[in-house]
């Protein structure tokens, strides 16, 4: 339990990625099995008990500690599992810390009525930092700033193999993960997963810069759309069906409408989108199913979920992946004739006689729900990850508007000095008292050069009219163009709209801040 | 112990006012917010002695700080006194007695009429190599802090977290570690510190810290071989400051004068990094709990050891601690004293 409470304390105060996979790393060297195994299904949110939730926790405090002096801690720190681990009287004990392995095999064996007294037990030999580490642990959800991804960048790392390896064995494995630390070490073989339906890494576009365009060979690539919603994997193997998102997230629980009518066995690669009679709603309504525990019959019938193809990886146990795009294109018309798979259609090619009607079509595919054009080289395997000169994705221009500068906040890690958060606002008219204010249409932080951070950063500073904590609210003088691919109607913002993808395109130094647009203007993007 | 029967309470001759902790019969202030005509200061962190008194009565310690802090202030009387010797102001004895918290840090004991009672102003009961450790003086009354009046600030042996800066300094020999520290008492402690732990290359420290840190050793504590952590060239990191430690104030680590430091690991000395998310809110990478402020067991055994029936509690998390002394069977009471610093170190 210490190494792994100690890597918990570090990460949540390591700001660089790099120095968040080389504590990884040295963890994973370090520690045995099965504590490694179970420490990285607790960072990849694959562990969970039933037996203690954070009302047990406070309970387990109330124990040892006056609920007046617990209620005042907890209102300072903040965090119940914290507050406990802080708060719990110290009694020096000559137990031992348990192992991780200990912990997680105890616990998840445990009676929900013995799990507190066993929690308990262990408080009492554990230091501090050993008591947050055990009690994030079994409360869920460790916050300490890693994520399911970077653990398994971080294994792959220490195995020195691709990272596109470990995803593709994910899906397949189970905690403690010794059989995959063990190919990893050299000592064993690569874990045979034949039979299920795991995740195979995808293969990925880079965005087509202006002028690369104008020097690619067309006429060997194929346009498809590039469909407004999210990329998602199809992989039906051995009798079980799994939906999973681009990062090899497992999102299928809450897709049912798709996994329940899947019939065939292989692997596709497509766009999941809201489709109501036949015509693609806004990325809105699917954020709408996204990110969900469960989903409701009324979710189902209001926003039913629909997968548009356009790759097949497998046909049945066929590996189409060293094949080139055409004949994997030919292999997936074929397939979608044979297999008649519900929910689902193919995205069209989109034919086209050179790069003039390619970009007219991506310009005119505003309120289509798709964000432009890909092109794909016919002649392409499908390789994982992100290869260079095959796909290009190429978005429509992106939409801008001129807001204010409202308020600036400090960045993190190298850009900590820097106020480099720009939230911006657009002007309206104060409801009540009828005179024009700006009201937060949105946060950008990226966008501007490192020479435009250093004068932003002076103007923040010269500018600022009030302060909280590490935020700078500054004079409403600061026009800012800002970019984004759409925007479309939240209830949570004060604003009613949010942005996707906002940067800052142009610093308008020039421009007065009563020139700047209107939130009507912004309404008026909507898709 | 002091108080015989006819002794008057200590609240009939001690008033609080907006200046401050107010002695009646001997018309001066305990370290009082605003400038008054008299003045005893406890130690020399700016909020508990200002600028501007007429006649100030400290350690020679705390009387030099506030030099460095002030300059000469001309108009000023003082008058130094040695720790445990009484002076006579009007019918009131003052006696200073060390308080552990930083170089100079006493507490301030009056006597009146047979009672007594103990102003601490800050303190520690750890051990500190650059000043005096506390002593317990029996009182009618003891005044103490609540910095950390919450059960959850325990702060851990100080070799320990030096222990783990040095780790950290092993680990990322690329990398500069700057330390905010605060620039009187912390800053030569931390100095201080890493050289009992056998650090013995240069430190690096910002130019506010340099006077005093003069200063300390002017006092006898050695702090080994500091050098100023000037900016080379303009905006520019200088790379020399790999694997060395540097310390600063806090609030110029996150400013512009940071970017002189290459790829800083920034470390923050304050028994506040005890808590996780404050220490994030502030952008450390690495906290330190190190404190010149006694934390919640502190408290507690100070109250045992002190043994006075009452306790008067200035300034921090009053509520908690005043929960806790009655708890305990003792008379408590907050001051709600305006002007110290909630925050500090």
């Amino acid at each position: 339990m210490k190494p792994f409470a100690e890597l918990l304390d570090r990460l949540i105060y390591t700001p660089s990625r790099t120095a968040k996979i080389a504590r990884l790393v040295a963890y994973f060297r370090a520690a045995p099995d099965p504590d490694r195994g179970w420490a990285l299904a607790a960072l990849t949110g694959g562990l969970g008990f039933k037996g203690v939730k954070a009302g047990a926790v406070r309970e387990l405090a109330m124990r040892r500690v006056d609920p007046v002096l617990f209620g005042w801690s907890y209102d300072y720190v903040g965090d119940l599992a914290e507050t406990t681990a802080l708060i719990w009287p110290e009694h020096p004990t000559n137990r031992n810390w348990p192992t991780l392995g200990e912990v997680v095999e105890r616990l998840q064996a445990a009676k929900r009525s013995e799990a507190a007294d066993v929690v308990e037990e262990w408080l009492d030999p554990l230091d501090a930092t050993g008591r947050w580490a055990l009690l994030k642990l079994i409360t869920g959800g460790l916050r300490v700033g890693v994520s399911a991804r970077l653990a398994k960048v971080a294994l792959a790392e220490y195995g020195r193999v691709d990272p596109g390896e470990i995803e593709e064995l994910w899906h397949g494995l189970a905690p403690p993960y010794v059989e995959l630390f063990a190919w990893l070490d050299g000592r064993g073989s690569r874990p045979d997963l034949e039979d299920r339906p795991i995740f195979r890494p995808p293969m990925l576009a880079h965005p087509l810069e202006e002028d690369e365009a104008a020097g690619l060979d067309l006429s060997r690539f194929r346009a498809e759309w590039k469909w407004d919603g999210i990329r998602v994997q199809i992989a039906a193997r051995g009798g079980e069906t799994r939906l999973y998102s681009r990062t090899g997230d497992d999102i299928g629980r809450t897709f049912p409408d798709i996994l329940d009518r899947v019939t065939f066995e292989g692997v596709l690669d497509g766009e999941l989108l809201v489709v109501v009679d036949g015509e693609v709603r806004p990325f809105n309504e699917l954020q709408q199913r996204l990110n969900r525990k469960t989903v409701s019959a009324a979710m189902l019938k209001t926003y039913p979920a629909f997968v548009r193809l356009y790759d097949i990886l497998f046909d049945g146990r066929d590996d189409l992946r060293a094949l080139p795009f055409d004949a994997r294109r030919a292999r997936l018309e074929a397939f979608f004739a044979r297999e008649h798979p519900q929910r689902m259609d193919l995205s069209d090619l989109v034919a086209f006689d050179g790069m003039a009607t390619l970009d007219g079509l991506r310009g005119a595919a505003r309120g289509t729900a798709t964000e432009g054009l890909m092109l794909k080289r016919g002649d392409a395997p499908y390789i994982a990850g992100r290869p260079k000169g095959l796909w290009y994705k190429w978005k429509r221009g992106p939409l801008t508007v001129d807001t204010v500068l409202m308020y600036a906040q400090r960045g993190h890690g190298k850009r900590s000095s820097y106020y480099s958060d720009y939230t911006f606002g657009a002007w309206r008219e104060n409801p009540e008292s009828g005179s024009a204010e700006l009201v937060p249409v949105g946060k950008a932080y990226f966008g501007f050069t490192d020479e435009e951070l250093k004068l932003l950063d002076k103007w923040v500073r010269d500018h600022t009219v009030k302060r909280f904590g590490p935020v700078r609210e500054v004079t409403q003088a600061l026009v800012l163009e800002v970019a984004f691919d759409s925007v479309h109607r939240s209830t949570r913002h004060k604003s009613g709209v949010a942005m996707r993808f906002p940067r800052i395109s142009r610093i308008r130094w020039d421009k007065p801040a009563g020139d700047a647009d209107r939130l009507e203007a912004v309404e008026r993007l909507i898709d | 112990m002091a108080g015989h029967a006819s002794a008057p309470h200590p609240e009939t001759w001690i008033e609080i006012r907006p200046q401050g902790l107010y002695c009646v019969p001997g018309d001066f202030y305990v370290d009082p917010v605003r400038a008054v005509d008299r003045a005893v200061i406890t130690h020399g962190h700016a909020d508990h002695a200002r600028a501007g008194h007429g006649a100030v009565a400290a350690t020679a310690e705390t009387l030099a700080i506030m030099s460095v802090r002030y300059g000469a202030e001309p108009e000023q009387s003082r008058q130094a006194l040695a720790l445990g010797a009484p002076l006579r102001i009007g019918d009131v004895t003052v006696s200073l007695h060390p308080a552990g918290h930083v170089l100079g840090s006493a507490q301030v004991c009056l006597e009146y009429k047979g009672s007594r009672i103990v102003i601490s102003g800050d303190y520690k009961r750890c051990a500190d190599p650059t000043c005096a450790a506390f002593e317990p003086v029996p009182c009618d009354v003891f005044v103490t802090e609540a910095t950390f009046g919450l059960p959850v600030f325990r702060h851990p042996d100080d070799r320990g977290e030096i222990a783990k800066l040095l780790d950290s300094v092993a680990l990322f020999p690329d990398r500069c570690h700057v330390i905010g520290a605060y620039s009187l008492g912390k800053a030569q402690r931390m100095i201080a510190l890493l050289r009992a732990a056998g650090w013995e290359r240069p430190v690096y420290i910002h130019g506010a810290l340099q006077a005093l840190c003069d200063l300390y050793r002017d006092h006898g504590v050695d702090l080994g071989d500091l050098r100023p952590a000037t900016a080379g060239q303009k905006g520019v990191a200088r790379d020399d400051f790999k694997g060395e430690i540097v310390l600063a104030p806090p609030s110029a680590i996150a400013d512009r004068w940071g970017r002189r430091l290459p790829d800083p690991v920034v470390c923050m000395a304050s028994g506040w990094m005890r808590v996780r998310q404050r220490a994030r809110q502030r952008g450390v990478e690495l906290p330190l709990i190190i404190s010149d402020h006694a934390d919640w067991d502190e408290l507690m055994d100070t109250f045992d050891d002190v043994g006075a029936p009452e306790i008067w509690i200035t300034h921090g998390s009053e509520e908690a601690l005043m929960h806790a002394a009655s708890a305990k069977g003792y008379r408590a009471r907050a001051l709600a004293l305006v002007g110290y610093e909630e925050d500090g170190q």
